[in-house]
């Protein structure tokens, strides 16, 4: 196959035997890495091997499923940055040409108050689903799909929602955020559904029910640094945070 | 509203509207100020005009209200996102260079920003409105004669002048970085922002905190060049006969025993 020599890697990983564990770093060393394989690949071939030398730890876990940047369930920090060193893709959709030939990659889990780490490089993210529970939807007879053009809905917002629903629910936004903020997720589902007629109808009630579950799970006050948009793998834009505050305004002004 | 100030949005809220009080405060303080680089008369006969008048008390009151409640709010956001970031840090974390330094340092921006109003009220306040409205006899003639304190502090008190005009000029800066995240980032938090405002604001941002703040930075540099001359005589009222009274300094005084 490909006539480059591999990557030999030292690998600074994040071992953690379960949520209430103490974890610390271990390193292993991975050799003849391709540059073609993707990152998960290289992570899965650390763990053949860990199986096969019995390592007392075990293979490393970590959150992985499509692996094609659609699911959202790959996560991990590595070399200090959500998803890697790359902009706007997810980890599964990072490759090994990334990276050079003797380089320590370090590798943590997200850290953030509202996403505790259950093991190694795995964290507890069902705290994105209790806020999507607690409004993300909207509430629609089941029925014949009805059709496309019935409602009509202006480009532009027809756009915008579309980017706001391109949000995975990684968890990135919140892992990078120095205030453990989950808003730029909240209002990418709140824009989403804001922006459309058929979401119109519970807007009040959705804004109001995922910001106050959002701040029961403890996650933190947004203070507008940004961090989270420059390291979301689908460039979900803080303009959704301007647009959750005026929705929530709106809404609290109402009653 | 039950419960709006109580949640994550609402203390937000609050922290941007008392920002932009405050920003509106400083607008107008330096408009003010501003005054005693065409005129020491005109400067000072704004200073009789506030002196300690019900409204500018009132004003102050206001203004300090204005102040705490920004504080108190910015400790409390700022104790909650520590805590809700957890006590697990990275081992390493490189930020996206685009993320604003001001921006991840509000607090210590903040008070910076405090110290060096406790400094600015001691040296201006305390000698003006606070002598005023204790009826100080002996501080009472300079109660409102604003261009003989600023050059005072600023020109006539020989290493201390040059200290505090570096203290001012550190002051000013930490005010710049404070608002050229905090002016846009005000509007964010209240709603008024989107794709197309976020680059305007911004951009905004950097001009209206450099205004201000290159504004309060020439009054200082003005006065530490021995700018400003303190008025003897010129204006017709009450107050330019105090200011006749006492255009020595208090360092002048001093040398003269
Ligand atoms: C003349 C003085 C001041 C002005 C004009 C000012 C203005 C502002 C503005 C406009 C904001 C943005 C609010 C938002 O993001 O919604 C802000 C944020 C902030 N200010 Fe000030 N401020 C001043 C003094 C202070 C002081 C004395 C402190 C603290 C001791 C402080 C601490 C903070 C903090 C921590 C934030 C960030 C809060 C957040 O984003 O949640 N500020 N300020
Ligand atoms: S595994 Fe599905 S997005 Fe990465």
């Amino acid at each position: 196959m490909s006539e480059n020599k591999g990557l030999n890697l030292t690998l600074k990983v994040w071992r953690q035997k379960d949520r209430h564990s103490k974890g610390q770093f271990k390193e292993y060393k991975v050799e003849n890495i391709s540059t073609e394989a993707s990152f998960l690949e290289m992570v899965d071939i650390l763990n053949e091997q860990l199986i096969n030398t019995n390592d007392p730890d075990g293979p490393v876990a970590f959150d992985h499923d499509c692996r094609e940047g659609i699911c959202g369930m790959c996560s991990l920090f590595i070399n200090g940055r959500a998803h890697g060193p790359d902009d706007a893709i997810t980890t599964c959709q990072l490759h090994m040409r990334k990276f050079k030939d003797g380089e320590t990659i370090t590798i943590e889990p997200w850290r953030s108050g509202g996403f505790p780490v259950i093991k190694d490089l795995m964290v507890d993210r069902s705290a994105y689903d209790k806020i999507m529970q607690a409004g993300g939807f909207v509430s629609v007879s089941t029925g014949g799909v009805p059709d496309a053009n019935a409602i009509p809905i202006p480009k532009a917002d027809a756009d915008e929602a579309m980017d706001a629903a391109a949000c995975i629910g990684c968890g990135a936004c919140a892992a990078t955020c120095k205030n453990g903020s989950a808003m730029l997720f909240v209002s990418a589902k709140v824009s989403q559904l804001a922006l459309l007629p058929q979401g119109k109808v519970e807007a009040a009630k959705r804004a109001k029910a995922m910001v106050a579950k959002m701040d029961e799970l403890g996650f933190g006050n947004c203070t507008n640094t940004g961090a989270c948009e420059l390291e979301c793998p689908k460039q979900v834009s803080i303009s959704h945070i301007a647009r959750l505050n005026r929705e929530f305004l709106k809404a609290n002004i109402k009653d | 509203m039950k419960g709006f100030f109580k949640s994550s949005i609402g203390k937000k809220l609050i922290m941007s509207i008392s920002g932009l009080f405050l920003i509106l405060f400083l607008l107008f303080h330096l408009c003010m100020n501003a005054v005693v680089l065409f005129s020491e008369c005109a400067y000072n006969s704004v200073c009789a005009f506030l002196g300690s008048n019900w409204y500018a008390v009132a004003g102050t009151v206001i203004l300090a209200a204005g102040f705490l409640v920004h504080i108190v709010y910015a400790f409390v956001l700022t104790i909650q996102n520590r805590k809700a970031r957890g006590t697990d840090r990275y081992d390493s974390q490189n930020l996206p260079k685009e993320v604003e330094f001001a921006s991840k340092n509000m607090l210590v921006l903040g008070i910076i920003i405090f110290c060096g109003l406790i400094t600015h009220f001691g040296q201006f306040w305390a000698k003006m409105m606070f002598a005023d409205l204790i009826g100080c006899e002996e501080a009472e003639s300079l109660s409102t004669n604003g261009a003989y304190w600023i050059n005072y502090y600023f020109h006539e008190c020989g290493a201390l002048s040059i200290v505090l005009t570096v203290v001012y000029l550190i002051w000013f800066a930490a005010l710049w970085l404070h608002l050229n995240h905090g002016f846009w980032s005000a509007f964010h938090t209240a709603g008024l922002s989107n794709k197309t405002w976020i680059p305007r604001l911004k951009c905004i941002a950097k001009w209206f905190s450099t205004i201000v703040c290159l504004g309060f930075a020439v009054i200082v540099i003005y006065a530490a060049c021995g700018g400003i001359k303190v008025p003897q005589g010129c204006c017709k009222d009450k107050q330019a006969v105090e200011c006749q009274q006492s255009t020595q300094t208090p360092c002048q005084q001093e040398s003269n025993k």
